[in-house]
């Protein structure tokens, strides 16, 4: 059995009784890596580096190697979000997720994951250095904005990957790569070091091939940290002993607003069997609504790209990243006109959209009209949450309205492209954390994903649910051919 | 023709934390530029702003002293706008729920007493500096994140002198409190000035000018003094003031226009999505109010109360922390009731000297108790007459000896021995024949002259009054 191909809690297990050692792991990665990734494109920047690691193999995790989304810092490493305005960016420091990997006994990659630029987007093609495509496809999208840590993990070039999760980052790619990727409660895991998007909305989190191992990854980038004010100060508590538990008599939303319109017949059938499924491992069903769900969308763009406009005010050619040469010099107008061809050139056509989007509703005599107005409906979202918390234990829903779709198919048309988060949108608007899990395959052979939401810091429940669903299914074992 | 003038000051003060006000660089002035930086307050990609605690602290303690009343729930906003000394492009700042409101300040001049509204006190990070050469310019972010408190008055300031006091008077509390140096010169306090002009009896505001680029008090009173006369001039020859940023020009004395003001500046402010809003409990507030020290107004009356000192006086001796507190162990010291004569030493003769060598009262090495000393020699016992004291007060300055080891050294002592001096009268009444005559014809002050030469012959160290007695009494016998 090759090493690459095995989940992390195996490798643990393997290096712990010394039938194998980390570079092994690393050395089986690479020559994946070299099989299949000039068609894939799950990494970046491969001839640059090579895969150098960082290793302290004397934690828990003894040296198994991890791959991370190119948005979060990793000092010394280039951390460019596949963008070219961050060109040669290499962090003076470590996220705060890296130092706890660090120090817990990962070894982790140079080589970073592919991505939209800045975590813009939902399927990968906003790359700067080019879309990732899906193993199971490779004409289809992996998904995105954290495709290339969900296509690395599903093409087994990763062990197990970071990525990030904005309005459905990490689980939208997950459901379409086949694969288990996790949004933790905003305020779980520190964002120190993950380069903004929208502030109020990212979260760290993890892309494995099982559930055991995204719970083991969760324990260990989970908790408070003073250099982020969100996060939250409490105990974390050790996600692994989830697994044990059935989900006997657990009641199970069933929210009527996302089984409508827009959605595809396979996901739909999908899910009912996977629902059908946790009923006969003991869960109970019921319907609930989340009737201010249909504003999801809109909300979302207007809060994400208000603070995407300013948390990229930064890239200005000033201090690091792209410059471009300026036309006129020592005058002010020189000033403005660096400002403008470095921006200019350096930012890709998404983020440009998002850029002008997040400017305009925050403009003077919009503000009220679009921002702020948004911030009320999202309160009204979250409340739609408590209200089903408090007689439910977790809601489930398609990750995805659709399966991956093909590359080029939505890139012209950025509304029908926002539309496909519109089921993970609501958790971040929410805080809440979610988790998606394989449940399936269309004809085609295309994964399908099943979404999981609990209230906040209620991961436990994610798991335990997730875990048993898993347990009871064989889909997290098939693999895509390469 | 009359106008009435409106002032509003917006004045920023750069609080003493040890370190920033959103990650731990330190803030020491004069360093090395980029030297105190750190991915946070270079705003690098994925760094987060933490809020120190101390900034908080203090910025209550100053709403406190300025009477304004801080708000339980606070928040801090982005102010967007693009500039190369500002890392982030936006500036971590307060908007609509700023720290505390609705202040006011005390002011007095020639016995007037006026009370200026505060509308806001709030908290922000300070930008960089950029330092222009000869084509290029060098940006030093040892500045960035330093913690700054906004300080805006209500438009309720009359004339450039009120300006001034407001100016002096805010200066002082803030040096109370300990909390900033308020040194113009190095930046850590600056004023912009908004000012208008209208007619006398008028509702409506005039259009308004604001005032930037003033390196001291007395720049920012010359600065209004000089807008207010071209906005009279402008209005009196039939023509509109422009709304417009000017810049003072201290060499020329004159304003210049930076750029016209034409609609508000969009800063876009949003929430600071990195800072969850927080809530300043009153048990804070409470122990914060307690360490709040004797502030210069409440000094100011007790000092007229308990030593009978004018108020011109206790104005002078309170406006600074530590000359106050200096004055008030030499009032302690010296037994008598009446501490005026102490009053008119620290205002006269030590300032003076400790003016002259750029410092505070309190900065002289001069104990209070050398001081009453001397004082008690001069006033009391008339052991040195005034001029004598002054000079041996400077040397005493200089040398730190006492005023005792000084006369004594120097044999200063006043002469006040009868016989001697009236020997001395004798000279003087032989050898000045003319102003002799003149006193005697009925000129009375020929006798200051009389005894101005005797105290020359006694080389300064005659009794003046017993001088003065004796050749009177001599002078009657020629």
């Amino acid at each position: 059995m090759k090493l690459n191909t095995l989940t992390a809690h195996e490798l643990i297990e393997k290096l712990g009784r010394n039938e194998i050692i980390s570079s092994g792991i690393v050395r089986s990665l690479e020559e994946r890596i070299k099989e299949v990734d000039s068609k894939v494109r799950a990494y970046v920047r491969k001839g640059a580096q090579g895969c150098q690691v960082t290793s302290h193999k004397d934690g828990e995790l003894k040296g198994v190697p991890i791959t991370i989304k190119d948005n979060i810092c990793t000092e010394g490493f280039n951390t460019e979000c596949c963008s070219k305005i961050l060109d040669g960016f290499k962090p003076p420091y470590d996220a705060t997720v890296i130092s706890k990997l660090k120090s817990a006994g990962a070894a982790v990659f140079s080589l970073k994951a592919n991505m939209d630029e800045f975590a813009f987007g939902s399927s990968t093609e906003n790359s700067f250095f080019g879309t990732a495509c899906n193993p199971w496809c490779l004409e289809c999208v992996p998904g995105g904005s954290s495709g290339g840590s969900a296509a690395a993990v599903a093409a087994d070039e990763a062990i197990w990957a970071l990525g990030s999760d904005t309005g459905g980052s990490i689980r939208q790619p997950a459901s379409f790569c086949g694969v288990v990727g996790l949004k933790p409660t905003y305020g779980r895991v520190s964002r120190y070091g993950l380069i903004a998007f929208a502030s109020s909305l990212d979260q760290i989190g993890p892309l494995t091939k099982d559930v055991r191992d995204a719970a083991l990854l969760t324990n260990i980038i989970s908790g408070h940290d003073v250099k982020d004010s969100t996060s939250v100060d409490m105990q974390v508590p050790d996600f692994t002993k989830s697994l044990e538990k059935d989900i006997k008599g657990l009641k199970i939303a069933i929210p009527k607003e996302y089984f409508v319109e827009g959605m595809d017949p396979e996901v739909k059938s999908t899910i009912e069997e996977a629902i059908e499924k946790l009923k006969t491992l003991g869960a109970e069903e019921k319907q609930v609504f989340l009737p201010n769900t249909r504003y999801a969308v809109p909300v979302y763009y207007i809060i994400a790209t208000a603070e995407a406009s300013s948390n990229l005010a930064r890239f200005d050619g000033v201090q690091y990243g792209f410059r471009a040469e300026s036309g006129k010099s020592g005058t002010e107008g020189s000033l403005i006109d660096m400002y403008k061809r470095s921006r200019g050139e350096g930012f890709g056509q998404e983020a440009k959209r998002r850029i002008i989007l997040g400017t305009f509703v925050l403009s003077h005599g919009y503000y009220d009209a679009y921002y702020l107005r948004a911030q009320k409906v999202r309160t009204l979202i979250k409340r739609d949450f408590d209200e089903v918390f408090k007689d439910c234990d977790c809601i489930v829903t398609p990750t995805s309205p659709t399966p991956a779709f093909r590359i080029g198919e939505k890139l012209d048309d950025p509304l029908r492209m926002y539309l496909s988060d519109i089921y993970t949108i609501s958790a971040n608007l929410a805080g809440i954390p979610a988790i998606s899990v394989p449940c399936g395959f269309t004809k085609k052979g295309l994964p399908v994903g099943l979404q999981i939401l609990a209230k906040p810091f209620d991961e436990e429940m994610l798991f335990r649910v997730a875990n048993a669903y898993e347990q009871a299914t064989e889909w997290h074992k098939v693999k895509p051919k390469l | 023709m009359n106008y009435e003038v409106v002032i509003g000051l917006e004045v920023h003060v750069q609080l003493k934390t040890k370190t920033k006000s959103f990650c731990g660089c330190s803030t020491e002035f004069g360093s090395e530029p980029n030297s105190q930086v750190c991915p946070v307050c270079l705003g690098f990609p994925g760094s987060l702003p933490v809020l120190n605690r101390s900034f908080l602290d203090y910025a209550v303690k100053v709403a406190l002293a300025l009477n304004c009343k801080v708000q339980e729930y606070t928040k801090f906003d982005r102010k967007n706008y693009f500039y190369p000394d500002l890392p982030k492009d936006y500036q971590i700042s307060q908007y609509d729920l700023p720290l505390s409101r609705e202040g006011f300040l005390d002011i007095e001049i020639d016995g007037r007493h006026k009370r200026i509204g505060i509308t806001r006190v709030h908290m922000e990070e300070d930008a960089g500096k950029l330092i222009h050469q000869q084509g290029v310019s060098l940006v030093d972010y040892n500045r960035t994140g330093m913690p700054l408190l906004e300080i805006v008055s209500e438009p309720e300031i009359s004339s450039p002198l009120e300006a001034y006091e407001y100016l002096n008077n805010l200066k002082s509390i803030i040096k109370y409190l300990d909390v900033s140096d308020c040194d113009m010169e190095k930046g850590s306090l600056r004023c912009d000035a908004n000012v208008s002009i209208r007619k006398i009896g008028e509702k409506a505001l005039g259009t308004k000018a604001e005032l930037k680029n003033m390196n001291s008090f007395k720049a920012v009173k010359d600065a209004l003094s000089y807008e207010i006369e071209r906005q009279a001039q402008v209005l009196d020859s039939g023509g509109k003031v422009v709304q417009e940023t000017l810049l003072w020009d201290e060499k020329q004395m004159k304003t210049f226009s930076m750029r016209s003001k034409e609609g508000a500046k969009d800063y876009r402010y949003f929430p600071e999505p990195d800072l969850p809003p927080f809530i300043i409990s009153a048990d804070r507030i409470g122990e914060i109010k307690k360490n709040i020290p004797e502030l210069p107004q409440e000094k100011k009356m007790r000092f007229m109360k308990e030593y009978g000192l004018s108020e011109v006086y206790a104005q002078i001796l309170t406006c600074d922390k530590e000359d106050a507190g200096y004055a008030e162990e030499c009032f302690k010291a010296f037994a008598d009731k009446d501490k005026k004569p102490v009053a008119n030493w620290l205002i006269g003769a030590l300032s003076a000297i400790a003016s002259s060598h750029n410092r505070g009262i309190s900065e002289e090495k001069l104990s209070p108790e050398n001081l009453i000393d001397l004082i008690v020699l001069v006033e009391k016992k008339q052991i040195i007459s005034n001029l004598v004291g002054k000079s041996v007060l400077e040397e005493m300055v200089n040398t730190g000896k006492s005023a005792e080891a000084i006369i004594g050294e120097k044999n200063l002592a006043q002469i006040s021995d009868s016989s001697f001096l009236e020997n001395l009268a004798d000279e003087v009444i032989k050898e000045n024949a003319r102003s002799v005559q003149d006193y005697k014809s009925g000129k009375a002050n020929a006798i200051m002259f009389l005894v101005g030469q005797l105290m020359k012959k006694s080389k300064g160290k005659a009794n003046p009054k017993l001088a003065q007695e004796i050749l009177k009494r001599r002078l009657e016998n020629v």
